[in-house]
């Protein structure tokens, strides 16, 4: 059966009804606390409507409590998975508004803990993703590369998952010799492995049977619908922040933005979105290289005052996560702690379009479609 | 475009709606917009090539006590410029026109900025807490809110 | 940590213990002499049935997949082939309440989720244990000052039987969690309270 055309239903002589099925917060395949309901015709589902809120830990509120130094390591715990791209997203703006100049060497590093966390995003991702379609063997494997760079991630920071590496004005700790050699020792065995997780899920057929043509963006709803980061691009539109706006040194290095083009079916269907991850996990590959190998001297951390107080104005600025945009709207009026912090997560933006694309599908579609927006509640609910 | 110039395009097409140019001395200027003329402006910022703002980044408010505002931040895909509109709202009664038919992504950002700061969106499809469970009182983010004792039974301290 | 119990320590002091008549007890003492002489004291072992059940059940707590946050992620971890808890056979992650034996609160409780973690845990069958990781289910964590929709503390609403501390705890104190859930396990009295018997 095609998945490109919408599922017919046999004739019986049964009368059938429809029936709102409730996919609740707990629930194995739904990546968090995210509760679906979903308007069912048999296996065919009409309409879904996803309702979040299982996990607002009033980020928003605490950020206009506590002074800005205190406010970073809360945002580790919104995109729990890529938690060094947060801290730097808001490390960047509350730079951007109070003008700090943040030194090149911490810049760098910061590139480099970036993109190794996007890496590890990615390969939770691939994991996942492989559970939720019934593959139970990508995710050991995606997870024996994840162990490998949790060990590094220790080494810099202190922590395995939840880092509170960026600080305002540059990083908490310096990088010697020996997390060096480990990164390097990691990108020869991530080549390897890389292949590996080509042949278990993006060769396989039956994963192609599940993700291609299904779950079609088309690029102007992409847009319309405020979608960014590997979604976005996989419906062709060519839009990186890193590229456009870059922040933190990334217009020193050089990599390819990887756009979805229909490899196995539509363009903008869940394969895509899955396969422009894979490769954006190589691209990452290379910056870090290039980054290890021209790492500049000097300090990792801009000397600041010991209470920070920015000026009065507001700032917003995004940064490109793993998951999309993640901006930071920051209103400041003169005082040690923020007057607003708005955060943009992509993963909120990124869910709204559930509603218009998972219906008239299969409720394995439904599955497949959620699992290739790759959301993270905690940046949904914030 | 650079803001300043996109604040000086409205200006000349909706004289008295716009508001005059902040001069920040630190971070973003903004085009402030008087309420009742949010939907044309809105529209015209949709519409008009040399603009074409066709991504709606985020939605929301701040409390600034005295009144409320509500901030929209756009940016185009056709330009690669952006935009940052605020709306000086009533705090008794904060009421503005929905964006949700002009940009989708409007939906679940205004619902949001009405469930934690109470701002009605006139016009929009389904405007009903979004974070917080349905039974909440209160809008959190204003600055007069204070922390409920319990919930449902369970103590909050 | 020692064992707070008083079951008694060899076979022969539990028969004398349980058996009052003093013909059936030489009969009992006389199987434990016999299994001795015919070489079976490696395959043939004596135990309160107590000691047995107990065994059973540390030996295979199936916890259910509850993970609320980013302590889900460590969760997983734990799953996974470097920490691997499926070797103490606790590997068997489900996702229904009624097939769980062990509800790992992975996360911070928020209030709108809570009505659904109090139901998940009526609905498990017992015996059923609770283990609160996180700083976030053990008081509140990070949130506990000015988060307004965070319950502080899952045993708020559930009972809890071990606390793992830590933002988000490492794979190895989750499983030092798990072996101090196994030694509380060994120490339930489960026919006494049962069958009310002497």
């Amino acid at each position: 059966m095609s998945p490109a055309t919408t599922p017919t239903l046999r004739q019986d002589s049964l009368k059938t009804d429809e029936l709102l099925v409730n996919m609740g917060p707990q629930h194995p395949s739904t990546h968090g606390v995210l509760r679906l309901v979903v308007r069912t015709d048999g296996e065919i589902v009409r309409e879904t409507w996803p309702h979040i809120g299982y996990l607002h830990r009033c980020f928003e509120k605490i950020a206009e409590s506590v002074t800005y130094a205190q406010s970073v390591p809360y945002t580790d715990r919104m995109d729990y998975l890529a938690s060094m791209n947060d801290g730097v997203a808001l490390c960047l703006a509350y730079e951007h508004l109070g003008k700090i100049e943040v030194p090149p060497r911490a810049q760098w590093l910061r590139v480099i803990a970036c993109e190794l966390n996007r890496i590890a995003s990615h390969l939770m991702a691939f994991g996942t993703y492989g559970l939720d379609i019934g593959a139970m063997t990508p995710f050991f494997y995606g997870f024996r590369e994840r162990e490998a760079l949790l060990s590094i991630f220790e080494k810099m920071s202190g922590g395995r998952l939840l880092y509170h590496y960026a600080r305002i004005g540059g990083v908490c700790r310096d990088m010697d010799s020996d997390i060096e050699h480990d990164i390097r020792k990691f990108i020869v065995q991530f080549k390897t492995a890389f292949e590996e997780y080509n042949e278990l899920l993006s060769w396989n057929a039956i994963f192609i049977n599940r993700t291609a043509n299904v779950g079609v963006i088309p690029p102007d709803k992409a847009i319309a619908w405020g979608l960014t980061g590997p979604c976005l691009r996989a419906s062709g539109v060519n839009y990186d922040l890193r590229k456009r706006r870059p922040y933190s040194a990334y217009e020193d290095f050089e990599f390819n933005v990887i756009l979805g083009e229909g490899f196995r079916g539509t363009l903008g269907d869940c394969y895509d979105r899955y396969y422009v991850r894979m490769l954006e996990m190589m691209e990452s590959l290379r910056i870090v290289e290039q980054a290890l190998d021209g790492l500049p001297e000097g300090d990792f951390q801009a000397k600041l005052p010991k209470i920070l107080r920015l000026p009065k104005g507001e700032a917003y600025f995004a940064a490109e996560n793993p998951r999309g945009e993640l901006g930071f709207y920051v209103v400041s009026d003169g005082k040690p702690n923020a007057y607003r912090v708005r955060a943009r997560g992509p993963s909120f933006c990124n869910l709204s379009i559930t509603h218009e694309v998972a219906r008239d599908c299969l409720v394995a579609d439904v599955i497949a479609i959620i699992g290739s927006i790759d959301i993270v509640l905690g940046e949904v609910d914030r | 475009m650079e803001l300043k110039a996109i604040h000086a395009r409205l200006k000349e097409r909706f004289a008295e709606a716009v508001g005059e140019w902040p001069e920040p001395e630190a971070g973003d200027g903004w085009i402030e917009v008087q309420p009742d003329s949010l939907r044309p402006v809105a529209e015209f910022l949709r519409q008009d090539p040399a603009l074409a703002f066709d991504y709606l980044r985020l939605v929301t408010g701040v409390d600034r006590v005295d009144w409320m505002e509500a901030v929209y931040h756009l940016h185009s895909y056709a330009h690669d410029h952006q935009a940052i509109l605020k709306v000086k709202l009533d705090r008794a009664d904060p009421a503005v026109a929905s964006l949700a038919d002009l940009w989708p992504a409007a939906d679940w950002h205004e619902r949001e900025t009405f469930d934690l700061l109470g701002i009605r969106f006139d016009g929009h499809p389904n405007l009903r807490r979004i974070l917080l469970p349905e039974d909440w009182q209160g809008h959190p983010l204003r600055k007069d809110y204070k922390q409920p004792d319990e919930y449902h039974g369970i103590s909050n301290w | 940590m020692a064992q707070t119990t008083d079951l008694p320590v060899t076979p022969q002091q539990m028969i004398i213990d349980a058996v009052k008549d003093p013909k059936e007890r030489r009969r009992y003492l006389h199987f434990l002499d016999q299994i001795k002489s015919e070489g079976l004291s490696s395959s043939v072992a004596v135990v309160p049935l107590d000691a047995a059940i107990n065994w059973a059940r540390e030996s295979s707590i199936w916890p259910m997949t509850f993970g609320l946050a980013c302590c889900a992620i460590e969760m997983m971890a734990v799953g996974a082939c470097k920490f691997d808890i499926d070797r103490f056979g606790a590997g068997a992650f489900r996702a229904t309440p009624r097939q769980a034996d062990l509800m790992i609160v992975a996360g911070t409780v928020v209030y709108k989720m809570a009505p659904r973690v109090k139901r998940l845990y009526e609905q498990m069958s017992e015996p059923r244990f609770v283990m609160a990781m996180g700083a976030c289910t053990v008081g509140g964590g990070p949130y506990y000052k000015f988060g307004y929709h965070v319950v502080k503390g899952v045993d708020k609403i559930i009972p809890v039987d071990i606390y793992v501390p830590g933002c988000p705890p490492r794979p190895e104190a989750l499983l030092d969690a798990l072996f101090r859930l196994q030694e509380k396990i060994d120490v339930q009295r489960n026919l006494k309270i049962r069958y009310f018997t002497d």
